[in-house]
């Protein structure tokens, strides 16, 4: 089953070592993660998505509240919270075909953010769902290359992770 | 600096090994005076100072230089950190400016220490040298206790900074829960008073969090038997009529019996090891499981917890102890005591034949009235001390439980006789473990410890032939150790007293000479190499099956 698990954590050297590290360890298997800032200076957000049954991602978030630099996790699946993955597609695009590609990422919502003569850039942000379906409709054309964040996560409505119990 | 902080936490001795990374810090140690005992390997500095936290229950410190000295602590360390012992580790590291550029005696010990410490600290500025200190003293000595690391670089111990040590503490990330949720304690007292078949099942966290007599107490108003582990031995008197033994692969009857017939499981301060449970759906399944443990990574983690309490065992028990009423468990108690008395754990000693392992120690017991402090290597002596060696309180059987460090024994009967000068400290040893760190012969030697060392000398790698024997059809693949050391020469070679026992008549009498013989001693107890730790649960089957340990 697929988890989300925010993660905020000091900011210090060598964090994002002790919780990656945590994970290969105990054997748990990371499916994404995405690090960036918070507002409050000194505290990172991780985002991690996983692939564990519940059992085990108990005890993923009580290993992970045992390392001294953590300072909350959170299991953001089973609230109501919006998630988003932004991912850069490089696909091939012959002239002939650039309509075609353009009229796709239209109804994705993808934006075109580079031609060159024979090849395109497309930035797409979505869940992961939305951009499995895209990537497949891009294999049509040739996908060259990609790259992508790895999701992040935010509840709906006020609530902030920090209120929420651990 | 670090000097100043380690007055402040009084830390009283600390064990170490110099080198060019910490000559800095040896000059401070030079110039105040500080009481260090010099070890001959590191190794045996970090067993040592996790020997002397064991029976002291404070923090040990240990100080090495930076590579290779840093990662001869690796296993010291990984020791503590698997029997949750409160160690400061202190390395020193290449100046700064040359982190990361392969330098001479450059090992990334932060990183390889990541999985095997509770926390460990690089220091990149003299300034954050006194809460660092101030912060590893705390971690390991609170909520799960076990071992830090602070990397310490050449040059900032050279720099002088401020000194402003900070009196208290606050990790906004770090709270450790002591007390337990007493819904969940009255919970648990109700199902004490229902139960008809209770057992407690303790570990090291009653030694550690200092529960002993709560938990006596307890056991007393309730009427509840106990079986130990391994690291909660001694917490319950061996004596004590409800005291069953040890559970597990080399349990009693008694005890792994109880498991698999209780109702009610009250685990406290345990972590369902694998060597405890056997099988692990086979074990306790007729039981409701109450676990009380200050660590909430361990509820669940191997057996789900019908009752958790995350809490110290102490303050838990304490507050039970206030609530909770006796339910009916005499038949229980009657049957358990039966088993007890009816599956004794055996051996046989003839009287002019070879001399068996088990009597050795159950002499050695004797001689001492029980009330040494007891390490052990690891192998089968280290399973016959804990089944015949019949303590009567805690923090006395110092041994290797989690990571099965061989070579244990001799480095902490150091730091344990550090710690209680006056105490019978005993190394119960194994032949092959002791050469491991024989070279701390040197160091009980040289400050004069009076340690006494049994070498039960069976001349194998007795516990891994046993398996050898039992499951790889008597293929004894590199596990004789026959024509290694006279013990007794090498005794005497490093300035010890050496003696040798071969037949059990000597025994007496050689261990009373010993006992009277001021400074270390190595008794050579050259016992049947035949002998098997029984009784035995094959691993991964239940703990109901057991090899040996016929009825009376
Ligand atoms: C450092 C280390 N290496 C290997 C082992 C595996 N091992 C467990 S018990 C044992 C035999 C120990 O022999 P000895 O010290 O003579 O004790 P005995 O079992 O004979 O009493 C070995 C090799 C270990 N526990 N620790
Ligand atoms: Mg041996």
């Amino acid at each position: 089953m697929k988890r989300i698990l925010a993660i905020l954590v000091e900011d210090r050297p060598g964090v994002l070592t002790r919780v990656s590290g945590l994970f290969s360890r105990r054997g748990y298997n990371i499916k994404n993660i995405a690090v960036g800032p918070t507002m409050e200076p000194g505290i990172s957000r991780m985002t991690v998505t996983v692939e564990a049954d519940p059992l085990t991602v108990e005890q993923i978030v009580k290993q992970l509240n045992k390392l001294v630099n953590v300072l909350k996790v959170n299991d953001l699946t089973d609230e109501t919270s919006v998630e988003r993955e932004l991912m850069l597609i490089k696909v091939k695009a012959e002239p002939g075909r650039r309509s075609e590609i353009q009229q796709v990422a239209a109804t994705f919502r993808a934006k075109i953010i580079d031609i060159s003569p024979d090849s395109m850039i497309i930035e797409v942000t979505g869940e992961e769902q939305k951009l499995q379906a895209f990537l497949l409709m891009m294999q049509e054309f040739g996908i060259k290359e990609i790259v992508s964040t790895g999701s992040v996560s935010l509840l709906r409505g006020s609530k902030v992770t920090r209120e929420l119990r651990a | 600096m670090v000097l100043a902080c380690l007055e402040k936490e009084n830390v009283d001795v600390v064990f170490g090994f110099p080198g060019g990374a910490v000559l800095t810090l040896y000059d401070e140690i030079y110039k105040m005076g500080k009481r260090h005992i010099l070890t001959r390997h590191e190794q045996g500095a970090a067993h040592a100072a996790d020997g002397y936290a064991r029976v002291t229950g404070k923090p040990g410190v240990v100080i090495a230089t930076s590579g290779p000295g840093a990662t001869n602590l690796v296993t010291g360390i990984a020791t503590a950190y698997m029997d949750s012992v409160p160690l400061v580790a202190i390395t020193g590291q290449v100046a700064t400016p040359f982190i990361g550029t392969d330098a001479f005696q450059e090992a990334d010990i932060t990183g390889i220490t990541l999985p095997i410490t509770k926390h460990n600290y690089l220091v990149k500025d003299i300034g954050e040298l006194p809460w660092i200190l101030k912060e590893a003293f705390f971690i390991a000595n609170t909520g799960r206790k076990g071992p830090v690391l602070i990397d310490l670089p050449k040059d900032i111990q050279a720099q002088e900074g401020e000194f402003d040590y900070p009196d208290r503490l606050e990790i906004s990330t770090y709270k450790p829960i002591y007390e337990g949720h007493l819904g969940q304690i009255a919970r648990a007292c109700t199902a004490v008073k229902e139960a008809k078949k209770p057992l407690i099942y303790a570990g090291g966290g009653v030694a550690s969090s200092g529960a002993h007599e709560e938990m006596l107490a307890f056991s007393q108003k309730t009427r509840i038997p106990v079986t130990t582990t391994l690291m909660g031995m001694g917490s319950i008197p061996y004596e004590y009529e409800l005291f069953l033994g040890m559970p597990g692969m080399h349990g009693t009857y008694a005890a792994n019996n109880a498991i698999n017939e209780a109702d009610l499981l009250l685990a406290m301060g345990v972590r369902f090891d694998d060597r405890v449970t056997g099988k692990l759906d086979t074990f306790a399944p007729n039981a409701q499981i109450i676990h009380i443990d200050i660590d909430p990574a361990e509820i669940g983690k191997n057996v789900l917890a019908d009752i958790p309490i995350v809490g110290d065992v102490k303050r838990v028990l304490a507050e039970m102890l206030k609530r909770v009423q006796p339910g009916d468990t005499e038949m229980w108690c009657k049957k358990v005591v039966d088993w007890k008395k009816n599956y004794p754990l055996r051996y046989r000693q003839e009287s002019n034949n070879c001399l068996k392992p088990q009597f050795v120690i159950e002499e050695l017991c004797r001689l001492t009235a029980g009330e040494a402090i007891v390490t052990t290597d690891v192998g089968q002596h280290q399973m016959w001390a804990a089944q015949y060696y019949r303590l009567k309180s805690p923090r006395r059987l110092i041994s290797s439980g989690g990571l099965g460090t061989m070579g244990f024994g001799l480095p902490a009967a150091i730091g344990a006789q550090v710690a209680f000068p006056e105490k019978v400290v005993l190394c119960i040893a194994g032949d092959g473990s002791f050469q491991m760190n024989s070279q701390e012969l040197a160091t009980a030697v040289k400050y004069d410890l009076p340690v006494k060392i049994a070498i039960i000398n069976n001349q194998y790698l007795g516990m891994v032939r046993q398996w050898q024997k039992l499951f790889y059809g008597g293929r004894y693949s590199h596990t004789n150790l026959a024509g290694g050391p006279d013990f007794v020469r090498l005794a005497e070679a490093y300035g010890a007293r050496g003696f040798r026992v071969a037949s059990p008549g000597e025994v007496e009498e050689t261990v009373k000479i010993a006992l009277n013989t001021p400074g270390p001693v190595v008794i050579d107890f050259q016992v049947d190499p035949e002998e098997d730790v029984m009784p035995m649960v094959a691993p991964n089957t239940s703990i109901v099956e057991m090899i040996g340990g016929e009825e009376r």
